[in-house]
């Protein structure tokens, strides 16, 4: 069964043909480099007049790569939320358009299960259950998969995503965007107990996040050690502030997987790409007897291919939209 | 211009929080301030005042969170932005002209856009860690009714 999947969430216009939900025939990101030049220049992240402009190329590039045409397509899968209204509306409209120009069945996909579902890709022989982290700039989920489509929420930033502080704090150490890579690049190096920042729990039972507070610590040493003239150590403030991050995602990731008893935990978005993230759950996996999955790096930042999963698997097990679908820029996870 | 010395975080929420109550549909609430002044923060205590029931997070990502109160909320953050073209394509002038509270962060950066009659709300950092130190600045017919009920007490 081949889905053609269309994503377009957030700054990324994306397209992709999946075979079966596991096998990716083609997924075009408007941000390769293959795309800009074509448009003389780079394409301007966050408007959503440059998804409309993006999309039918875009489409036209994905089923070229994947070698078939609109004909050999069985299902339509788009990203309904959550998402910036005006850029989830051009994905929504152009599948809603092939799908009832072809007599396609369509699914509207919740974003963060298609970045869970970037590890059905992955790894072909992954089954739920298991309990799954998504870091991204945007987002911080701590979640239960139940089964292929049925997830459970259970924790979530109050305040800044996880992605959002690296690229903030990149900022402050005057680091270029986006930040997160070149932090973890920089704590590789660093002593990542040179400067303690507070890491925040929140109340013993809470599986919730809060990042802001963490933020607003590093800032506060750099104003401070500024003001005294000290010098500051990028790396250290890198590796002591990427631990802190780590430090409370690693170990809510666990105890979550414990408490459910998994004996998997998966990772997706951005920051699954986070090598950092990567070795400190690989140092527990072991010890805890808990394998630790993650998707090659094009899969864990925003991507139709993901989303295409999703839609296959939502599909097979009956959660069929129509064309009344809409978006939901603040849709909740169910 | 009211300027407004707030201790701690208590004291923060509590002016949000009042703040957040007087708001009527329409009004725009601009916050200014350096990173981790905490515009987010007093945001979220707006929220409360505002009959939010929802965590209202960062919307630096996704530019906009709109949230459900006793008016419908609008949270802007145009931090990432990089000129005001691109505020244009995203369509933010139907929000500032249309129902509901908008509350935008790092709006000077989008000056140029803006309604003329809004509330300006700096935040600078006190001489303690949690000290803020809040000036209300602002025009039109609201931003004199909100200076005033806020004066009160």
């Amino acid at each position: 069964m081949l889905t053609l999947a269309i994503e377009t969430s957030c700054d990324e216009t994306s397209c992709a043909v999946v075979k079966d939900g596991r096998e990716v025939l083609s997924n075009i990101i408007s941000s390769q480099i293959e795309i800009h030049r074509k448009f003389g220049g780079v394409v301007p992240e966050v408007a959503s007049r440059k998804h409309i402009e993006n999309i039918n190329q875009i489409i036209g590039q994905a089923l070229d790569e994947a070698n078939v045409t609109f004909k050999d397509i069985d299902l339509v899968g788009v990203t309904q939320g959550p998402g910036l209204v005006g850029a989830l509306l051009v994905g929504i409209s152009t599948a809603k358009a092939i799908a009832f120009g072809l007599d396609l069945p369509i699914i509207g996909v919740n974003h963060i299960q298609g970045h869970v579902c970037a590890n059905y890709i992955e790894h072909k022989n992954l089954e739920p259950p298991f309990t799954c982290l998504i870091v991204s700039g945007g987002h911080t989920y701590l979640v239960q998969a139940n089964s292929y489509t049925d997830y459970e929420l259970i924790g979530r930033t109050r305040d800044d995503a996880a992605g959002e502080a690296f690229d903030k704090v990149a900022r402050a150490l005057g680091l270029s965007y986006p930040g997160g890579p070149l932090i973890d690049k920089l704590a590789k190096v660093g002593n990542k107990e040179a400067i303690y920042f507070p890491r925040v729990f929140l109340e013993d039972s809470s599986y919730d996040f809060s990042f802001s507070g963490l933020k607003t610590a590093v800032l506060n040493y750099l104003n401070q050690a500024n003001q005294k003239g000290e010098d500051i150590v990028v790396e250290d403030v890198a590796a002591s502030f990427q631990q802190a991050v780590l430090d409370v995602l690693v170990e809510k990731a666990f105890r979550l997987a414990k408490e459910k008893g998994s004996d998997k935990i998966v990772i997706a978005g951005g920051v699954a790409a986070n090598e950092g993230l990567r070795s400190l759950m690989e140092s527990r996996e072991k010890e805890e007897g808990i394998d630790i999955l993650y998707p090659s790096k094009v899969l864990c930042t925003d991507n139709a291919a993901m989303i295409g999963s999703a839609a296959y698997f939502n599909y097979i097990e009956g959660k069929e939209s129509d064309l009344y679908l809409n978006v939901i820029p603040n849709l909740d996870f169910k | 211009m009211l300027e407004i010395r707030l201790k701690g975080l208590e004291e923060t929420e509590k002016f949000g929080i009042k703040l957040g109550e007087v708001l009527q549909s329409g009004d725009i609430v601009c916050l200014n301030g350096e990173l981790g002044a905490g515009k987010t923060t007093l945001t979220k205590s707006i929220g409360k005042g505002l009959g939010v029931e929802e965590y209202i997070t960062s919307p630096t990502f996704a530019l906009i969170n709109e949230y459900e109160g006793r008016v419908r909320v609008y949270h802007f953050d145009v931090y990432r932005l990089e000129n005001v073209d691109e505020l244009y394509d995203l369509g933010f002038d139907e929000y500032f002209y249309g129902n509901g509270v908008s509350i935008v962060e790092w709006a000077e950066k989008i000056e140029k856009l803006l309604p003329k009659e809004r509330i300006i709300i700096n935040i600078d950092k006190g001489k303690t860690l949690d000290e803020r130190i809040i000036v209300i600045t602002g025009e039109g017919n609201r931003y004199k009714e909100i200076i005033k009920e806020l004066n009160i007490d």
